[in-house]
């Protein structure tokens, strides 16, 4: 096992690093003070490549690979939640399952436009009563007359929803009966731009972080799409959303993994600066070993996430990395940035400094994409516990 | 055309800088950056071939660990690079080093409507001597303290930086320009450039592919043909804290004009 960056990751950690702090760091503050979604910064990404960093070259991705994906994500969330789940959603929840599962005319006609940065991406599964328990949708799609798709209901908590031109959207195509004469439903996946007629983007969610994230309602009345949008085939809809949420949870196990780093680094800098009682705060043994603790969980939930993502490169089974990669990152980074705003003490409480928007950012990487109580489901079903 | 661009690894002065016991500067100990001018010079032609399509060489003297910046320069958008290194060139001052570089910009080939780049001076050793001699070298017209760029077929305009303003020229290609880091805002490394960068042709010139050149003696490069002679170097000392005085009455001006007095500067 290689546990070496090759030189075009190192390459690329320099590059994101030095981006992440010339143009995301001097922004993270207003983005979550305005709630404003950092559209000059996604450009700017979009440019260097960041937004379809590993897909092929022939469909307008950078080329490279899972895990220098993920580097981009950690690197982008140690000094901004929002910019890091700008690009794993876009990235994760959009690009990769047109990639896995499109024709390849879909492939043509969104990748190259989405890996531009041209359209931004979102992914479209949650309803209103159905978050954990993902069968119990209620957005249906029909086939009219015409041989086109009429999609109704709605969709929530969708993030980059607000500047999203293309969507993944989950919806049942049809009621099945089992061999026991119990109904199931049939669900399928469809690409759905915002431009359809029918289609249209709701209420706009004020959350407790990741604030510069556009995490909206989206709306289908009577939304027609042509027959080409189905995505896969017509029933694997559940198999596709379950895939693609595999790969989803690497992506924000690398927002969570970046949350803690760049709240331990702010930490560290912190201490080595606050004095008390005639010591800088750094020369307590508490500290110190508060620090000491939160680097070496951090430093386990890195390799967890790497090797989640080494796994999905090479085509490796890897539901139950990404799951334990999720669950531990999102779980050490609430701790961490809880445990780091307690060492910067009633100054960590204010939004002068970092910490206490890291900590409330990082709550959320214990909920979206799967629950931790989710990612437990999966693990211990994996090792066949029922 | 092409635009062919010298650069220089340095250290990184924004954090330690290191001495060693004998005075010298410990490089090993220090991380090492693209000069900041030289990056504008980079920076000028990739913008160049942004405009025309035109070809960007970059080309560095120094040891084998700068290939790892010659990367970063092709990863950026360079097409090729060029490393100067032998150990005849090591210890080479600023007329060996232009010697050298002038030698190998040759054999890259300089054509009539091809601009070489310069940065104005490196950090470590701040002379601006380089970029000047390599153009007295190659017998090309050269500006230096370049801050704007405008090309247009073979005419070149180029406003100067001084200290009292600016002073705008048109030069002919080929020429060699001197740029100030004030020129522009660098470009990050893509990732797609990255990933190209290892593919993209790096030659490494030797003292065997350059030593036929007239420019390439034993007596006009490396430590022996240097004729400066650094007689040591070292940390400035620290400066102690500043005087601060309050008030604008007449015995603070008289106790400030007193100390000035003092000290010679008035």
């Amino acid at each position: 096992m290689d546990l070496h960056l090759s030189k075009e990751q190192e390459m690329l950690r320099k590059m994101y690093r030095d981006f992440a702090e010339n143009e995301v760091k001097p922004l993270a503050e207003w983005v979550d003070e305005n709630e404003a979604f950092p559209e000059e910064t996604v450009k700017k990404m979009a440019k260097l490549g960041m937004m379809g960093i590993y897909f092929p070259k022939e469909y307008g991705g950078a080329g490279a690979d899972v895990l220098s994906y993920v580097m981009a994500v950690e690197e982008m969330s140690k000094v901004c939640g929002t910019t890091g789940v700008i690009i794993s959603a876009h990235t994760s929840l959009c690009c990769a399952p047109i990639y896995e599962n499109g024709t390849e005319e879909q492939k043509q006609k969104y990748l190259p436009k989405l890996c531009s940065g041209e359209w931004i991406g979102a992914f479209g599964l949650t309803e209103p009563g159905a978050g954990t328990d993902a069968q119990g949708q209620q957005t249906t799609a029909v086939k009219n007359e015409n041989g086109d798709w009429v999609l109704n209901g709605s969709k929530i908590f969708i993030t980059n929803a607000g500047y999203a031109n293309v969507f993944v959207i989950f919806a049942i195509t049809n009621i099945l009966t089992d061999k026991r004469g119990r109904k199931k439903k049939e669900i399928s996946a469809f690409i759905v731009e915002r431009t359809d007629p029918g289609f249209s983007v709701g209420k706009h969610e004020k959350k407790m972080g990741i604030k510069g994230s556009s995490t909206c309602e989206l709306i289908m009345e009577d939304c027609t799409i042509p027959a080409d949008r189905l995505l896969g085939k017509q029933g694997k809809g559940f198999g596709i959303a379950m895939k693609t949420l595999d790969g989803g949870r690497i992506g924000i196990a690398s927002q969570a993994l970046g949350l803690a780093e760049g709240a331990i680094e702010e930490t560290i800098k912190y201490t080595k600066e606050r004095v008390q009682f005639g010591r800088r705060i750094s020369q307590f043994q508490n500290t110190q070993f508060q620090l000491a603790d939160m680097y070496a969980k951090t430093e386990a939930a890195k390799w967890l996430v790497y090797s989640a993502a080494m796994k999905k490169q090479n085509h490796e089974p890897y539901t139950m990395d990404a799951a334990m990669a999720k669950l531990h990152a999102a779980e050490v980074a609430s701790d961490v940035t809880r445990r780091c705003v307690q060492l910067f003490g009633g100054y960590g409480y204010t939004r002068e400094y970092p910490v206490e928007r890291m900590m409330r950012d990082a709550k959320i990487t214990e909920i979206y994409e799967g629950t931790s109580e989710v990612q437990r489901m999966v693990i211990a079903a994996n090792l066949g516990i029922n | 055309m092409k635009c062919i661009v010298c650069v220089k690894q340095v250290p990184d002065t924004s954090g330690v800088v290191a001495v060693k016991e004998d005075g010298t500067m410990d490089r090993a100990a220090m991380a090492t950056i693209t000069n900041h001018d030289d990056l504008a010079a980079v920076e000028a032609a990739l913008r160049i071939k942004d405009a025309t399509g035109c070809k960007v060489v970059v080309i560095s003297m120094g040891p084998a660990p700068a290939e790892g910046m010659l990367r970063e320069l092709l990863a950026m958008g360079a097409d090729e690079a060029v490393l100067v290194s032998a150990r005849e060139f090591g210890g080479s001052d600023t007329y060996a080093t232009s010697q050298i570089l002038a030698a190998a910009i040759k054999k890259v080939g300089v054509e009539d409507d091809d601009i070489v780049f310069c940065g104005r001076q490196a950090i470590d050793g701040d002379t601006a001597q380089v970029g000047p001699q390599i153009a007295e070298k190659l017998h090309l017209p050269q500006v230096s303290y370049v801050a704007e760029i405008a090309v247009e077929g073979k005419s070149v305009t180029v406003k100067r930086l001084l200290e009292d303003g600016y002073m705008t020229i048109k030069v002919q290609t080929p020429c060699l320009l001197t740029c100030v880091k004030e020129l522009n805002d660098a470009r990050y490394m893509s990732v797609g450039g990255i990933m190209e960068c290892y593919q993209k042709p790096l030659e490494i010139y030797n003292y065997e592919t350059l030593k036929d050149d007239p420019l390439i003696d034993v007596d006009t490069i490396g430590l022996k043909g240097s004729p400066t002679n650094v007689y040591k170097s070292f940390s400035p000392p620290v400066k102690g804290a500043g005087m601060m005085m309050e008030g604008a009455d007449k015995a603070t001006v008289d106790k400030l004009v007193s100390i000035l007095n003092d000290k010679h500067i008035i």
